[in-house]
């Protein structure tokens, strides 16, 4: 937040996706593949952390403006045959309309209800798609078939099963997301955000409709989420309603948490470990949310700032 | 069947429906009163109660009534237990904070849920009823049993209401949802009466499930329609109140009873969820509460 | 001359009680006013009906001629009416130097160049003397320096009217004077509303003083006359017989 040392932690940010550009040459292939679809849902967890770490809204119906991406995209592919960049740039839109629409109304209440009225809006959101089965495929969800996920410019084509691809196509994404993140919280729209979240009273004023803030951040959020679920849907190849289910809404908390509530880095560290470690537990039990429970009481109880939070707090007061 | 006595049969079912309905919410609401916070694995205390009943009245040989009470005794018993323990480990070093509770009772719905699946496993087993005696209508035959279980809740609800109002264990707790920082100064341990009130919870939703278990089953999975509907109504009756949430109950039972009859049951979870969310936007105080102070 | 602000039968009830009966009052530009009277007469309520914090019951506040009795609290702070609390709320997790940006930001209009937001913090802390504790954490600043900040971040705002909700309350004798002499060089450039219990403070800066009681204005006048209004000792004193 400070005025000191841009420059470092915009170094920091590049090296940050350098290293997963060199990782592309490097990893075998499964972690390879794990990795970019880490990567996609990093960018579902900096969206959350906007609102939440940011603005310090704890919302729990985030599934909904991924699935909004995720069926935006994967749907207008499948029933109207669109394009690709046009499909993402409709899931996009989705979600963006979407989250002013939930923003509108469930920014009206603060603390708990907000909480459970966010809940329940990606509740609705989760059964519309179960009701509507015939379209949207029900819980079976539906495949965004091959050739369609083949981008053509003239002679060149670019094939987004092909893993390289899919791979740095996720990387881009992130990329860019990362770096939108990282300027607006350096901006004085996040200084505002951030003094929101401390005291909303006192930032009214100061001359600030937090309002319109706060519902800026939700689109802004919102729209970050879309993109991800719009990704997810166009590069692997699948859109289903448990993309939109409240355990969804869920994980992207948990990432957070661990990574580091308000830190532009901490939603990929927090989703890359969280990842790994459900991976490796559902190798062994059908449980595995076992483990998500448990890491979530612990969070909260003993590690609240989370691991870049604390790595902040301790050595590097720097880090955005 | 003609159209009214088709009537009364979906007014009987959801009569069943609000019983266990409102026993659930009560338990959800009476938490949220006293203590001010929301307790997301609330379904699940539910739920547990439910295969603990079958484990309990597999275990114990003979008549299926013998089994039967002694799970209604047992079951509500060991669920206390559990949050009880998760109060003490858990919450109360959370200082109570109103959205790490929250975040820390999702973990323990995951943990509860996931521990049933371990341990109890993926099927719906049945519970045996206490009795089997039908009740025969001029148009059709109705269970006994489900006619008690609403006899059931009725008691067990003026049970709690009389324990609340006009009892010194009562007072305590009105007294700590008042203002928890008076109470506490007047001697009052609120930090057990916190305790008690997060146990009181959990039992009287595990009652719920063992009541509907010998008529639905059970599962690792049940608790979660429950903690909607717990939502819903504790939601309209208006956070925190007593009456309001029974009234709810009764409402949202009858209404769900009677339009799942006419409508697809996932049109009729669309719209009640909408409108309760409406309802948290624009009357937050529930339609039956009264504006804050 | 017109007034900067007005008041025309300005009420607020909390349930029975009504904390500001049927205030009518009026504010010059460029004065320095306090508002005095025993706890519990209205005096933050009021101020708070000014400010915007809470809405009235019924009556009309005017700011330099326009209505303003139904307009949110931040339209209010944007005309030009900045409120520094009676409980010091500066944003301890943030440096001094954020606390400041954030008023400095708003009132820009360039909008853009990091150059402004700088010169104009730095400017502010100057005045407070704050600037040598800019990278500090507010939290970790001294009880007074907060006190301090919050004028800097109430000064930044560029405001007509400044509402000073007991800002000598915990600070020590020798931060007082230079406190007084803050509020005058502040009075400068803009109109100063102070609620203030010290007597010494009051006596020296005010050029008026309005005394209120039991929710009502009990009396008004210079300090000359106040010290000598005999109702004003009684309220004070209790009730005379």
């Amino acid at each position: 937040m400070s005025e000191a040392s841009p420059a470092k932690a915009y170094a920091l940010h590049l090296g940050v996706i350098a290293l997963l550009f060199a990782l592309s040459f490097v990893l075998p292939d499964y972690h390879h593949g794990l990795l970019a679809r880490i990567m996609v849902l990093a960018v579902f967890a900096m969206g959350y952390n906007m609102l939440f770490g940011y603005v310090g809204l704890l919302s729990l119906g985030h599934a909904m403006f991924f699935a909004a991406g995720l069926y935006g995209a994967g749907l207008s592919v499948i029933h109207l045959g669109w394009s690709l960049p046009l499909a993402f740039l409709a899931g996009i839109a989705c979600g963006a309309l979407l989250s002013l629409v939930i923003g509108l109304l469930a920014l009206r209440t603060t603390g708990v209800a907000f909480m459970i009225v966010t809940m329940m809006f990606a509740q609705v959101f989760y059964l519309t798609i179960l009701y509507f089965a015939a379209w949207t495929g029900g819980d079976q969800g539906l495949v965004v078939p091959q050739p369609a996920r083949v981008l053509t410019f003239g002679a060149t084509s670019l094939d987004l099963t092909n893993p390289t691809v899919r791979y740095m196509s996720a990387l881009a994404l992130f990329s860019v997301v990362l770096l939108i993140t990282l300027a607006i919280v350096r901006s004085r729209h996040g200084r505002v955000l951030v003094a929101i979240r401390e005291n909303e009273e006192r930032t009214k004023m100061l001359g600030y409709d937090t309002f319109s803030n706060k519902l800026a951040a939700m689109i802004v959020s919102g729209t970050i989420c879309a993109a991800s679920g719009a990704a997810y849907a166009l590069l692997f190849g699948y859109v289903g309603s448990s993309f939109a289910s409240v355990q969804y809404s869920i994980l992207p908390l948990l990432w957070v948490l661990l990574g580091g509530a308000a830190t532009t880095l901490g939603a990929l560290i927090g989703t890359v470990f969280m990842y790994y470690v459900i991976d490796i537990a559902s190798g062994y039990t059908s449980a595995y949310l076992l483990i998500v429970g448990i890491a979530l009481i612990l969070l909260v109880l003993f590690f609240p700032k989370g691991i870049l939070g604390t790595i902040r707090q301790r050595w590097l007061g720097w880090l955005p | 069947m003609h159209f009214g006595p088709h009537l009364l049969l979906a007014a009987l079912e959801g009569l069943v429906t609000s019983a266990v309905l409102a026993l659930t919410a009560l338990g959800l609401s009476l938490v949220f009163g006293v203590m001010r916070v929301v307790n997301v694995a609330h379904g699940e205390f539910f739920m547990l109660g439910a295969p603990l009943a079958w484990a309990i009245s597999t275990a114990i040989p003979g008549h299926p009534t013998v089994g039967f009470l002694t799970a209604l005794v047992i079951a509500p018993l060991i669920v206390g237990a559990i949050a009880l323990v998760a109060e003490r480990l858990v919450l109360r070093r959370l200082n109570y904070n109103p959205e790490a509770t929250i975040v820390a009772t999702i973990g323990m719905l995951y943990i509860i849920q996931q521990l049933a699946l371990s341990f109890y496993g993926p099927e719906a087993r049945p519970v045996e009823p206490p009795f089997s005696y039908r009740i025969l209508l001029p148009w059709f035959g109705y269970s006994g049993y489900k006619l008690s279980i609403i006899a059931a809740s009725g008691l067990l609800l003026v049970a709690t209401w009389l324990v609340l109002t006009r009892t010194k264990i009562g007072l305590i707790m009105r007294a700590t949802q008042y203002d928890s920082e008076t109470a506490q100064a007047f001697g009052i341990p609120v930090d057990r009466v916190y305790a008690g009130v997060f146990a009181l919870g959990a039992m009287l939703a595990a009652i719920a499930a063992v009541l509907i278990v010998p008529i639905s089953q059970a599962h690792y999975l049940m608790g979660q329609d429950p903690l909607l509907l717990s939502f819903i109504v504790v939601i309209i009756g208006g956070l925190g109140s007593l009456r309001g949430t029974v009234v709810a109950a009764v409402l949202i039972g009858l209404s769900d009873g009677i339009i799942s009859v006419f409508f697809s049951p996932t049109l009729a979870k669309i719209i009640a969820t909408l409108l309760v969310a409406m309802v948290l936007v624009f009357r937050p105080q529930g339609l039956f509460g009264t504006a804050p102070r | 001359m017109m007034p900067l602000l007005t008041t025309k039968n300005l009420a607020r009830n909390f349930g029975g009680l009504r904390a500001v009966d049927g205030v009518d009052f009026q504010l010059m530009p460029g004065e320095i006013r306090a508002v005095i009277g025993p706890n519990g007469a209205g005096k933050t309520t009021f101020v708070s009906l000014l400010s915007g914090r809470i809405l009235p019951s019924s009556g009309m506040i005017v700011f330099d001629g326009d209505d303003i009795t139904s307009q949110a609290a931040y339209v209010r702070v944007r005309r030009g009416i900045a409120y520094t609390f009676q409980i010091t709320s500066v944003f301890a997790n943030l440096s001094a130097y954020d606390n400041v940006a954030l008023p400095v930001q708003r009132t820009l209009t360039d909008g853009r160049s990091k150059g402004a937001v700088r010169t104009g913090v730095m400017a502010a802390l100057e005045r407070t003397g704050l600037a040598d504790r800019a990278h500090m954490p507010a939290g970790q600043l001294s009880y007074g320096h907060q006190r301090l900040l919050e004028v800097a971040m109430g000064l930044a705002l560029k405001p007509r009217l400044l509402i000073l909700d007991e800002p000598t309350q915990g600070l020590a004798d020798s931060e007082i004077d230079n406190f007084i002499e803050l509020v005058r060089e502040i009075a400068k450039s803009a109109t100063v509303l102070l609620i203030e219990h010290n007597m010494p403070v009051v006596m020296q800066l005010a050029d008026r003083i309005t005394v209120f009681n039991a929710g009502r204005i009990l009396a008004e006048g210079t300090p000359e006359q106040i010290r000598d209004n005999t109702q004003v000792q009684e309220a004070y004193l209790g009730t005379a017989p």
